[in-house]
């Protein structure tokens, strides 16, 4: 894998996930020793300043609350962060600080540099912003250079900060948006979603984005699939462990709310974080009414499985052994693709 | 979004004497052996963000969709009475409104009221409402000298922590000293940052019944800690709150609003949740709007059979508080203590 000067120059806050290391090694150690079999993925996160990219990745990935995020202040240049996903997948999110110059720079001297090997390119706007023409710019410049450097790569555009739109405003303003950068983008094509750090958008935006970097999601929904006929669950949803992104899903019976995956994720991200104020962590749920019972429990050593279930008379204790029983074959799952040997992080 | 308004009930004892609402030896905090509970009426005064409070409180509104609201410019009431036991009124008075008006019906206004909640920002206006509060507070002490008064400093997240309780006990300073100042130095002013439970407790007529009640549970089940919860309002009907215990609920409402049907309106029966401590909370339905949060250790939880004996007890309790309502409320609690007591006794001695 190619590094350049700046990307070896330091990586002031790595805001990876959480995760207790068995070595006793602090978090955000400088001093991660990643094997040649992990995939390492490139992220780039671009967009005027004050956009929000770092407060995104922020919640999504390092455990900071909404209301965190106003302590951040404006990214200096180029901030990396490796963040491990999955276990054997490592993100290597380039959050490029929007300062008019930094910009400048990007699509200059550093242009081979930063757009090139890019898998995913995230491109933010402030849907407030009143600088539209020139926020279309840089995005149709950033565009010019991804299809020199990674005409591969998939494109997000972020329309955030939907929160300070009027809640009868959002649907229009967004599908405006939405059709004036599909438009610009050609030939490229982009997915557009509208987020906020204050709700569940946030989850959809980033787990699709994430989805389109697991490397072996195929597999995974096969499996998921069968464990879902097997139990007679409605829907089974696989989790991340850190980020509570969701990266799978099988549904067997129709379900009611098509925004039921972000908000789950939103809800259960926010109920680890206040457990981890009290210095504990949360490891299992059982929520039942007399209609249906969901089970959120560990699965993997990098998942978390979440099983919804509408039969009644099958009681709590079966469906807990099942998803017991499941967890020895997806460790083995997970354990085939990754790497041999251990990470030293782990 | 204005506050919805309701048609306020018929009031049922009318004396003679005009503008009163109950007679007026009628003791606002027991209940009368004919009659239904009266609904206990809590006055909201102040600057704006008392409606959003109550917003956010009342109707689950996240606080980021109250900077929408239009600011009130009526009187509004509202009934608050979903739950068997948090049965009171708002009034919620116009931030403008002018109290200074001499031909203000002071008497109907302040008369009847169990609490008035005065709101006030933690920032530079709190100067002028604490003006107003001069004013307000001897008049409505006046009328109805048993009222609890409190003053709500409505947070600002962004203010840092530090900044908050050096404006909070400048707050409390100068609102001491102004009551001095009009010789009501027996009135207590309790001072809050934004909650409505503790308002809500002191209302509650049977809270040290109910408190015997846990206490009894708890003892017998082994278990560390049990409240009891309006899912509802999210207010705790019975001991201090506990801030795990509102993201346990608020985790469990919003599972089962995703998942559950909405015909009946997502109401949780039953939620377990293990932390990798040990500690297990533990959430059952006692009736559709008050829940019963217990907090153990596993080892406790190993004899679930017991806790859900014991609790049949306390769901019992809360069907007898049901019907009753239209009969004496205080009579009845007490045989059923005694029954919780006996089967927890009877369970304890057959292990």
């Amino acid at each position: 894998m190619e590094e350049s000067d700046s990307e070896k120059k330091m990586e002031k806050e790595n805001l990876g996930p959480r995760m207790d290391s068995p070595l006793g090694e602090p978090e955000g150690s400088l001093g991660w020793v990643l094997p040649n079999t992990a995939m390492k993925k490139k992220v780039l996160l671009m967009g005027k300043s004050g956009s929000g990219k770092t407060s995104m990745r922020s919640i999504i990935f390092a455990n900071y609350i909404a209301r965190d995020t106003r302590r951040l202040g404006a990214t200096i240049d180029v901030e990396h962060s490796h963040v491990r996903f999955l276990g054997n997948l490592v993100l290597n999110l380039w959050d490029c600080g929007g300062q008019d110059t930094f910009m400048e720079n990007y699509f200059t001297s550093q242009r081979d540099n930063i757009f090139r090997n890019v898998e995913v390119l995230i491109y933010v706007f402030d849907v407030e912003s009143r600088e539209l023409e020139k926020d279309m710019h840089y995005y149709q410049s950033c565009l010019e250079a991804i299809l020199q450097n990674s005409p591969d790569a998939k494109i997000f555009c972020l329309v955030h900060k939907m929160d300070l739109v009027q809640e009868d405003q959002r649907d229009l303003i967004f599908k405006e948006r939405e059709e004036d950068l599909r438009r610009l983008s050609r030939p490229l094509e982009c997915s557009c979603f509208r987020t906020s750090i204050w709700d569940e958008t946030l989850y959809k935006a980033w787990s699709s984005i994430v989805y389109q970097l697991i490397p072996n999601v195929q597999q995974l929904e096969m499996n998921l699939r069968n464990f879902a006929e097997i139990i007679e669950a409605d829907e089974v949803l696989l989790f991340e462990r850190a980020t509570f992104l969701v990266i799978s899903h099988y549904q067997c019976k129709e379900q009611r709310d098509a925004h039921r995956f972000e908000k789950i994720s939103n809800i259960i991200k926010q109920f680890k974080l206040s457990c981890s104020k009290l210095a504990a962590s949360f490891q299992s749920m059982e929520v039942r009414n007399s209609n249906f019972a969901a089970f959120i429990d560990i699965f993997t050593s990098n998942t978390y499985v979440m099983v919804v279930m509408s039969d009644p008379s099958i009681p709590s204790a079966a469906t807990l052994i099942n998803i017991r029983n499941a967890r020895k074959h997806f460790e083995k799952l997970e354990r085939v693709d990754g790497p041999k040997q251990c990470l030293l992080m782990r | 979004m204005s506050l919805q308004y309701r048609a306020e009930e018929t009031p049922l004892a009318r004396s003679d004497r005009g503008a009163d609402w109950f007679p007026k030896d009628f003791a606002m905090r027991g209940w009368d052996g004919d009659q239904h509970p009266p609904k206990k009426r809590i006055l909201l005064m102040g600057l704006c963000g008392k409606s959003s409070i109550q917003k956010v409180a009342f109707h689950k509104m996240s606080s980021n969709e109250t900077l929408f609201l239009e600011s009130t410019n009526k009187i509004y009431k509202e009934d608050i009475s979903n739950s068997s036991f948090v049965n009171f009124q708002i009034r919620d008075f116009p931030g403008q409104m002018d109290f200074f008006d001499p031909t203000s019906d002071y008497e109907m206004i302040f008369r009847g009221a169990g609490a008035l909640i005065y709101v006030t920002g933690a920032q530079g206006d709190y100067l002028e409402a604490l003006t107003r509060l001069r004013i307000t507070v001897p008049k409505a002490y006046k009328v109805q000298p048993d009222m609890n008064f409190e003053l709500f400093i409505h947070k600002d997240d962004g203010l840092s922590d530090d900044h908050k309780i050096e404006t909070q006990r400048n707050i409390h300073q100068r609102a001491n000293d102004d009551l001095a100042d009009a010789g009501l130095e027996k009135l207590h002013l309790s001072f809050y940052l934004t909650t409505l439970s503790k308002v809500v407790q002191k209302l509650i007529p049977q809270l040290q019944t109910l408190e015997n009640l846990l206490n009894i549970f708890i003892s017998n089940s082994n278990i560390e800690k049990a409240f009891l919860f309006d899912v509802v309002n999210k207010t705790y009907i019975a001991t201090d709150s506990h801030e795990l215990c509102y993201d346990m609920i608020d985790v469990v409402i919003d599972v089962s609003c995703v998942h559950g049907l909405k015909e009946d309106g997502n109401k949780t029966s039953m939620a377990i949740i293990k932390l990798n401590n040990t500690t297990v909370l533990y959430l059952k339905e006692v009736t559709t709007f008050v829940a019963l949060v217990c907090i153990l250790r596993e080892e406790s939880f190993e004899q679930k059979g017991l806790i859900d004996c014991n609790f049949h007890s306390i769901h019992e309790v809360f069907q007898v508080g049901v019907t009753s309502q239209g009969s004496c409320g205080h009579h009845t609690s007490a045989p059923s203590l005694k029954a919780l007591t006996h089967h927890g006794t009877q369970w304890r001695n057959a292990i």
